[in-house]
């Protein structure tokens, strides 16, 4: 096509102007970067909240906060941090972004309820917020607001729950828009087992968003009846079973793990071929583990209760389960290993990112084995090693996938370039100071370091001092990086159309893409990888 | 794509299907005078489960849907029945 000729989606002027354009827009690009600035706030105002618990843990005793208040911090870090930056994170962002692109789409299969979807988060989103403002203070239940406690604690339980369910209601659309758009839009030619990777990823996670996400919404319903009139579903004083609460509360919690890491995967598989310039290695075997991944994990959600009073049948079962869903994660830890073996590698910051994901991710799996395990997760129960092992997966994982995939993407959402070196500097920054903070948390986790504890004993302050070391290394990193892509986006040179040489959909098109993606029907190859 | 065709289901069958559902909703509320026991849910699982397979079949036209998707609602409710299945699995040796 002629360039001269092409207007960005980003230029478009549409039916609304200025802040209307964007709020109000219905184009998915435009909503994946309404997500984008939400979330990067979310993420720094959840990044602050964990730098004061870490200044609170400095040193044994009162440091900087009181006991009540850190309470509240920890559940507010996890409540905006899961259900406002990692839930929806990749998903709503990339996935908004490149889901229909890659498959050869104009746009969503709904696209105003894709608007819609963003409101509700937004809604949500506030109501957590406010948790923080009300005179019953900030909700102490920790993000799992397990019962009884939950049921008869005096802080806005009832509020933080109804924000969660809202934000539920955002991801169930967002799911069920996704998954109607890879049945119903893909381009002409392009079938299941030719379509990319990353969709594929994004579309196990929207069969997770869809089906496990109203199970958490039933609960909290119930939740918030319990305390409203004392109906007693989990109150053992009303007869109810506490353990039923977290029966439910982890057939959704579980599977939302993997709506956190699937997409991450799918990123990550996106950018490894792209440079090692090869094709990626087990296309069918990767797809598939997806969708097992995602079917696995619904049944795997009794290893967070070894220790709650289950049934020893139910323990064992669960156990033998979890270990099963480590298999599909290993099938693509070994594909992508494989394709980068005698792959043309390219050292450039996404890259370095994807290779900082696989390590962090691989900590973070293997340590899983050892909470899968009934025996050795009886020990480690509750301890800071459970801290350790989920940020591993978590941030080290979807984290470090979302800063790979906005340096991947970036200059074909923005048609910019961004520093390459001060990318590279913030990428190890990163990954030093993310080590420091969480990997000493496994060692006194092991020597019996409770999780969510105010104080400690002194043994354990040489940990919590690299610890907060590390935090003030991740923070200062993450805040380069920013600068960093901020810098780029209204200072970097222009991005060409296929800066690195990629062979997937959205590198045929101009960037930033125009509102309806492409010009013509897209020519689908038989194989999306295929770099010979 | 194969999905594009609309189909037009006549009254006389939707209605035939509201009643067979009224009859459900009848069935459901006479059945608890029965002492089932261990199975009073079990029978009124298998009632909803039925009505809501008419429900998707012939109102969310399902029927007429491909194959692919008929599969894909069915796995929904395999796991759900899956999902009861292993919760009960400590309910039942606690």
């Amino acid at each position: 096509m002629n360039n001269n000729e092409h207007i960005s989606f980003l230029e478009h002027q549409g039916k609304y102007k200025g802040i209307f354009a964007w709020i109000f827009a219905t184009d998915h690009k435009r909503i994946a970067f309404l997500y984008m600035y939400a979330i990067a706030a979310f993420f720094l105002v959840g990044a602050i909240l964990g730098l004061l618990m870490r200044f609170e843990l400095i040193a044994p005793g009162e440091t900087i906060i009181k006991p009540q208040t850190y309470n509240g911090l920890f559940t507010v870090h996890g409540i905006i941090m899961i259900f406002m930056v990692v839930i929806p994170g990749l998903s709503a962002v990339f996935g908004n972004f490149f889901l229909p692109i890659l498959i050869g789409a104009k746009d969503v299969s709904f696209p105003k309820l894709n608007n819609f979807s963003w409101w509700l988060f937004m809604f949500g989103s506030a109501l957590a917020i406010a948790t923080q403002l009300l005179k019953s203070g900030s909700p102490d239940t920790g993000w799992t607001f397990y019962a009884p406690y939950s049921t008869t604690t005096g802080t806005s339980v009832i509020l933080a729950t109804t924000a969660a369910f809202i934000l539920g209601f955002s991801s169930i659309l967002t799911g069920l828009n996704f998954i109607v758009t890879v049945h119903r839009m893909r381009a002409p030619g392009m079938r299941f087992f030719n379509m990319p990777l990353f969709p594929w990823s994004i579309y196990a996670t929207a069969w997770i968003q869809l089906l496990a996400t109203p199970v958490v919404g039933i609960t909290l319903i119930m939740l918030i009846a319990e305390r409203l009139f004392g109906i007693g579903f989990f109150n053992p004083d009303l007869g109810g079973d506490p353990v039923l609460f977290q029966h439910l509360f982890w057939i959704y919690s579980h599977p939302a793990v993997y709506i956190m890491i699937l997409p991450a995967m799918g990123v990550i598989t996106e950018i490894i071929p792209t440079f090692c310039q090869k094709r990626v290695y087990g296309y069918k075997a990767i797809a598939l583990s997806s969708l097992a991944i995602a079917g696995v994990g619904f049944l795997v959600w009794g290893h967070h209760m070894y220790t709650s009073g289950m049934s020893e049948q139910a323990r064992w079962f669960f156990s033998l389960l979890t270990f099963i869903v480590a298999v599909p994660s290993a099938i693509k830890v070994f594909n992508w290993i494989t394709t980068m073996y005698k792959g043309s590698i390219d050292l450039k910051p996404p890259f370095i990112f994807a290779l900082a994901f696989i390590f962090l991710f691989m900590i973070g799996g293997l340590t899983g084995l050892i909470l899968g395990s009934v025996a050795t997760d009886i020990q480690v129960h509750d301890t800071s090693f459970i801290v350790a092992h989920f940020h591993y997966i978590i941030f080290g994982g979807m984290g470090f996938a979302f800063f790979a995939a906005i340096h991947y993407w970036l200059p074909k959402m923005y048609g910019k370039m961004y520093n390459f070196k001060i990318a590279n500097i913030s990428a190890v920054s990163l990954f030093i100071g993310f080590n420091l903070l969480y990997f000493p948390q496994f060692i006194i986790g092991i020597q019996g370091m409770p999780r969510r504890y105010f104080d400690y004993f002194p043994k354990f302050q040489w940990a919590q001092v690299i610890s907060t070391i590390g935090g003030v290394i991740l923070v200062s990193a993450v805040i380069l990086m920013i600068y960093n892509l901020i810098m780029g986006v209204r200072k970097g040179a222009k991005a060409s159309a296929n800066p690195w040489n990629g062979t997937t959909l959205e590198w045929q098109i101009p960037s930033p893409p125009s509102l309806e993606n492409f010009d013509s029907a897209p020519i689908v190859k038989e194989n999306p990888y295929d770099y010979n | 794509m194969d999905n594009n065709g609309s189909h037009i289901t006549e009254y006389k069958v939707l209605i035939r299907i509201l009643f067979i559902l009224l009859l459900c909703t009848f069935i459901t509320i006479e059945i608890t005078s029965f002492d089932l026991a261990a199975f009073t849910v079990t029978a009124a699982l298998l009632i909803a489960g039925f009505k809501s397979y008419l429900v998707l079949s012939y109102f969310m036209h399902l029927k007429y849907e491909s194959l692919l998707l008929r599969i894909l609602v069915s796995m929904v409710f395999l796991l759900f029945f899956v999902i009861v299945l292993i919760t009960f699995i400590d309910y039942s040796f606690r």
